[in-house]
């Protein structure tokens, strides 16, 4: 990384973490830690399961907000508070101007992911009392959750390069909505016919499949992630961020800042 | 047109403009002339529809001329969650200064703005007029040969003006050129070598400010010993006071051999006869009278 891309990306991270973005991992350690006292007096056996899932999905939740809101913000306030004036004006290139802002905001995540995991660890911990093999599988689920958030955040600065910070935040979410249940969509392509067919399939092409980088049911069952799986995420998160970044990179070179 | 995209405005129109290296050069205009709209193009943030520009023998896209220029935006807002001092520090890094260089710099050019002692106070406590002293400091920290302000007085108090004021000569005796643009005429009088006239995007006059002012119709001011101005002196078109024992006239330049005239007929005692030198705001009125003129009659 170049060190304006990385000079850039660490006051990216210092202005999440001095806007207290980091905050949310009190009110994920007050819920995480209520669950698993609560789970621990109702549940029979499932401990466990409810333990995951609740944690990874709040990992995951609690992610996707912070990506968006703040994956909105980060070049639009820039222009809107003039910001942007004087790095353009030194020997920042603006394609350097926005990955540096990605690796910024993906570094904001992953700390807080980090944390969070210590978070659900320590509840597995306390309902379980020992861990054992197939909680390792826990850690895989947490890295696609990452990789969602790649996604997520390449997608919120493709927005934040032409659109308004409301619209942005609406085509964001709604995409990751869409994304959650793209195994659906694609289901409904297969069943359709004609150009409907044709419709249903290049949206569940073009949106991002979240679905396939959600294994949290199974994990909190015990089940192994395929390796074959794990490369495939990668190869596809990685790929449709740097799509993405790409798309954002194009349309701000082309941008007047007035 | 008008509803996917914002209808077009000519902001500048052709402009063609040299500045000598070293020099204080001045660019003035009432709000809305062009003023932003150029410097915001000499920086990569908007592009022009033609043309072509140059920084130090460098065309303005080629990233290696940013890090010899400095740029104070218009009311410039900085992150306000960084203290003076890491602002400072993030802009020289892009800059591509690092190291014990950096933390040098920071400090002595906090000195230079008048800010030594607020360097860890975080900026959301400064008031506007410590904001642009910051946004003066990050424009010059990383020792650019040209600088670039607009509007560098803008919201600083009379103290404030005149440090700026001599360090924008310090920068001159240093050698830099410092580009500014300005609304404060007298400021651009007091500093300026050259000073080019911009208004409705178009240029109207480059110079020095000298050389601008003789050209606009001169007046003199004539005082003689009386009580009472003769008619044939008000039909020269002369403002006249009168002030106990002694008469003030002003009037042009060319009628001023006429009212002498006058003046030894009526066997008055002539005190002093000093010309009213045309000051850079004189100038500036006039000017933008004329061209409001121009563009009314091609209306």
């Amino acid at each position: 990384m170049n060190s304006r891309i990385a000079t850039i990306a660490s006051n990216t991270f210092r202005e999440a973490v001095r806007d207290r973005v980091l905050y949310n991992l009190i009110a994920f350690a007050v819920l995480l830690s209520g669950a698993a006292i609560l789970v621990g007096q109702i549940s029979i056996d499932i401990e466990k399961l409810v333990v995951i899932n609740l944690g990874l999905t709040a990992v995951s939740l609690f992610g996707v907000v912070i990506a968006i809101f703040v994956g909105i913000g980060l070049v639009s306030k820039e222009i809107e508070k003039r910001t942007l004036y004087t790095v353009l004006s030194r020997p920042v290139r603006r394609w350097e101007f926005i990955v540096g802002k990605f690796f910024g905001l993906a570094g904001t995540l992953v700390v807080n992911a980090f944390f969070m995991a210590i978070g659900v660890f320590a509840a597995l911990l306390y309902v379980a009392h020992k861990f054992q093999k197939p909680d390792g599988w826990v850690l895989v689920a947490l890295y696609f959750i990452i990789l969602q958030f790649l996604i997520i955040c390449s997608l919120a600065l493709l927005f934040s390069s032409f659109s308004s910070p409301l619209l942005s935040a609406v085509f964001a979410f709604s995409l990751f909505v869409i994304g959650t249940f793209s195994e659906d969509l694609r289901n409904f392509a297969g069943m359709a016919t004609g150009l409907t067919k044709w419709l249903a399939t290049a949206v569940a092409y073009l949106i991002p499949n979240f679905s396939a980088l959600n294994v949290i049911s199974s994990v909190a069952h015990g089940q192994p992630v395929s390796g074959q799986l794990i490369v495939y995420n990668t190869l596809y998160a990685l790929l449709y961020a740097t799509m993405a970044l790409c798309g954002a990179i194009l349309i701000f070179q082309r941008r007047n800042l007035k | 047109m008008g509803f996917w995209r914002k209808r077009p405005k000519c902001a500048l129109r052709p402009l063609h403009l040299n500045v000598e290296e070293g020099e204080i050069f001045g660019f003035l205009g009432p709000n809305g002339a062009g003023k932003t709209t150029t410097l915001k193009m000499l920086m990569g943030l908007v592009f022009p529809t033609g043309g072509s520009a140059r920084i130090l023998g460098m065309d303005i896209n080629d990233s290696t001329v940013k890090a010899q220029i400095g740029f104070l935006p218009e009311q410039p807002y900085f992150y306000d969650y960084l203290t003076a001092r890491e602002l400072l520090e993030y802009y020289g890094r892009l800059s591509g200064v690092v190291g014990k260089d950096l933390s040098g710099r920071v400090e002595k050019v906090l000195g230079r703005v008048g800010l030594p002692d607020v360097g860890g106070v975080q900026l959301r406590k400064f008031s506007k007029g410590m904001l642009q002293r910051v946004g003066i400091a990050q424009a010059i920290l990383h020792e650019p040969k040209v600088v670039f302000f607009d509007e560098p007085m803008s919201g600083l108090d009379p103290m404030g003006r005149r440090e700026v004021r001599d360090l924008m000569e310090q920068l001159k005796a240093e050698g830099k050129t410092v580009f500014f643009s300005t609304h404060i005429l007298s400021d651009a009088e007091a500093l300026c070598d050259r000073v080019a006239v911009i208004h409705l995007g178009e240029l109207r006059a480059v110079g020095a400010v000298a050389d601008l002012t003789s050209g606009v119709q001169g007046k003199v001011e004539i005082i003689w010993e009386g009580t009472s101005v003769p008619a044939s002196v008000k039909a020269l078109g002369a403002e006249c006071h009168i002030t106990g024992d002694t008469v003030r006239a002003v009037l042009p330049e060319q009628s001023q051999d006429l009212a002498l005239d006058v003046l030894r007929r009526e066997r008055l005692r002539l005190v002093s006869l000093v010309p009213v030198r045309t000051t850079l705001e004189q100038y500036f009125v006039e000017k933008l009278k004329r061209s409001e003129k121009t563009v009314g009659s091609l209306a």
